[in-house]
């Protein structure tokens, strides 16, 4: 069990390619704690340097509290499942869940018991003398995870471990993953690019772009209250409306329209300033008459329960996502208004939050 | 009617060009067979000549094999030879194609490439007093278990000849293993040298096979190095005793060098069967997760 902390963290490549660029990251102990970001923005190399794949090239990594900057993998205590599982293709199931142990010298019965024991757990007692290629990607991927529990370590680096997965066996293996987790109680970073993944599986989540992180905070605080737009637009499963507005008095001109500036951001704009207003098709109130931004339904989109209703306001488009039995006509006239609370203002010129 | 008498027409010209295309291949065959009938033939011929005979079927030029001194040792000989060439070649060329493979530095591929034409010189005629010189120099001064008529002289001087292309084939096995794996491994606490046991060795396996076989082969037919770096005919290969099969007057002696070239072949055939029905030569490991 331990925590892991990152403090000025720097990985520069050979090439010049700056992943990780002087972070600071505390990660609690047994916390479920997911790196999200778009490829390339340096999560991958984060968690790999967590692991001791990666040499940093400036600063220091601390797990348990102990600095582990120049210390190998095998001395760091920790457990990675790869993207690719990483499986032996030439050891069947048991050996390659008894392999770590090998390593540490255990005898072959002993290994082998402790391998049953998880692979039971894991629900792999039918397969254990297969090999991996015989498996599906969900067995394989329970496999990969036995063998990072059999070697007890303080902490878990799971790289994209569910995206080798069709979507459906996806949402079981989530569920999986967090109840085994939950169980084990060890702390445990994950890399994903699937903001869904991140929200539903973390305790908390750290949103990276270009090797720094934009924003940490709860699943909800990120999808609620997004520090900046890159996470705005990062985060959710439908794109966040952002509309360009300036500030009169009160009230925000926005999209031939406007809205009241939201009460934690009185007297923090200046009038005649340019904002950016965001908010969350999830948090819009579609309505025929009444408050709000006039408009007209231009694009229906069906998105099960709900349907997502693009409206034509001035020259902007805006989203909104009504139940299904209250869907409007293409072509009605309608009024947008935010949930009251969800409307969030950001500075134009950096895209950070003035308040919400 | 036109149309099917065409038909016919095409058909039948279709068929004629396929007979002859067979009757080409058969030739060709016949071409190449005749020589390994004439070695199946001849040792059980009791005056053998050049032309492939129904035999009488007499086994006494075995038993003249049988009677020569030397006939049994060179044979046995050339087996340690082999395996010992062998497993220099497949034990270095494995780590260093590991280390080629896995570790990145300047100028790696042409140090591959300049390895691999040098190689094809220091065993080659070119080299041989050269080589010479260099063991017996090394036999006088450091031990004579390295010098002249050293057994491991002749090993590691094949192995030498050998290890340049052989590093070159199995680079491309290596280099077909993820580095996931070896990654993985790493984490768990593995060393490089017990990754490349546990978890390179075995998938490269049918790459290691096939260089086995290659030196098995090479150093079974090679005449020239045990030749001159080997003088006790008690140490000489079958490929060097083959020499001493002629008559006094300096004739081949068919007979018997027919039979002995006969059971000479055996084991290459057996071991190629064996390796073939093993890991049936496949050039890429069949690596699948």
């Amino acid at each position: 069990m331990a925590g892991i902390s990152a403090r000025k963290l720097d990985k520069v490549y050979p090439g010049g390619v700056h992943a990780v660029d002087r972070l600071d990251l505390d990660i609690d102990d047994g916390e479920f704690f997911a790196l999200l970001g778009p490829s390339g923005c340096g999560k991958t190399t984060l968690l790999r340097t967590i692991a001791g794949l990666e040499q940093a090239t400036g600063g220091s990594v601390l797990i348990g509290g102990r600095d582990v900057t120049n210390v190998t993998p095998a001395r760091r205590d920790v457990a990675m499942v790869f993207q690719d599982y990483a499986l032996f293709p030439h050891m069947t199931v048991i050996d390659n869940i008894s392999y770590p142990l090998r390593i540490k010298r255990q005898a072959r019965v002993a290994r082998h018991a402790r391998a049953t024991e998880i692979g039971v757990q894991l629900g792999l007692a039918d397969l254990m003398d297969r090999r991996p290629a015989a498996l599906s990607g969900g067995q394989q991927q329970r496999v990969a995870l036995a063998r990072a529990v059999a070697c007890h370590p303080s902490l878990f680096l799971f790289d994209e471990p569910l995206s080798n997965l069709d979507a459906r066996l996806r949402l079981e293996a989530r569920t999986f993953l967090k109840r085994l987790q939950r169980e084990l109680g060890v702390t445990t970073v994950f890399v994903t690019h699937d903001q869904a993944e991140a929200l539903a599986l973390a305790d908390r989540i750290a949103v990276m772009e270009a090797g720094r992180i934009r924003q940490l905070g709860t699943p909800r605080e990120v999808f609620g209250r997004p520090a900046n737009t890159f996470v705005a637009n990062f985060i959710g499963s439908t794109p966040m409306n952002l509309l360009d507005g300036v500030v009169r008095g009160s009230t925000v001109d926005v999209a031939g329209g406007s809205l009241p500036v939201p009460a934690g951001a009185e007297g923090l704009v200046t009038d005649g300033e340019k904002v950016i207003v965001g908010v969350r098709p999830e948090y819009v109130r579609l309505s025929r008459s009444g408050e709000g931004l006039a408009g007209e339904v231009s694009i229906l989109e069906h998105l099960g329960t709900t349907t997502l209703v693009t409206v034509d306001c001035g020259d902007e488009l805006v989203g909104a996502t009504v139940p299904e039995e209250d869907e409007p006509e293409p072509g009605a006239a309608v009024r947008l208004a935010p949930v009251p609370g969800r409307l969030l203002l950001y500075r134009a010129e950096d895209g950070e939050l003035i308040g919400a | 009617m036109t149309i099917s008498d065409d038909d016919a027409r095409r058909a039948a010209w279709r068929m004629a060009a396929r007979i002859g295309f067979y009757a080409l291949t058969c030739l060709i065959a016949v071409f190449f067979a005749l020589p390994l009938l004439w070695l199946v033939t001849a040792p059980f011929d009791a005056s053998p000549t050049y032309a492939v005979d129904v035999p009488e079927a007499t086994l006494d030029n075995f038993a003249e094999i049988n009677a020569n001194p030397y006939a049994w040792g060179s044979m046995f000989n050339s087996i340690v030879l082999s395996i010992g060439t062998a497993l220099f070649v497949v034990v270095g060329a494995a780590l260093a194609a590991y280390a080629l493979s896995r570790v990145r530095m300047p100028g790696r591929d042409a140090l591959l490439y300049v390895l691999l034409l040098l190689s094809s010189v220091v065993t080659g005629t070119a080299a041989m007093v050269p080589l010479f010189l260099l063991v017996s120099e090394i036999g006088d001064s450091v031990h004579p278990a390295l010098g002249i008529d050293s057994s491991f002289a002749v090993m590691l001087v094949m192995a030498g000849g050998l290890l340049p292309a052989g590093i070159f084939m199995l680079k491309d096995f290596v280099d077909t293993v993820p580095r996931s794996y070896e990654e993985s491994a790493r984490v768990f606490g593995a060393s490089p040298l017990r990754i490349l046991k546990d978890i390179v060795a075995p998938l490269i396996a049918p790459g290691l096979a096939t260089i086995a076989v290659w030196t098995v082969v090479n150093v079974w037919g090679n005449f020239l190095v045990p030749f001159i770096l080997l003088r006790d005919p008690g140490k000489q290969p079958a490929a060097v005793l083959m020499r001493t099969l002629y008559t006094e007057s300096g004739q081949p002696n068919l007979a018997l060098l027919s039979t002995f070239s006969l059971l000479y072949s055996l084991p290459v055939i057996a071991m190629y069967l064996y390796v073939s029905r093993k890991y049936g030569f496949r050039f890429h490991g069949g690596i699948k997760s």
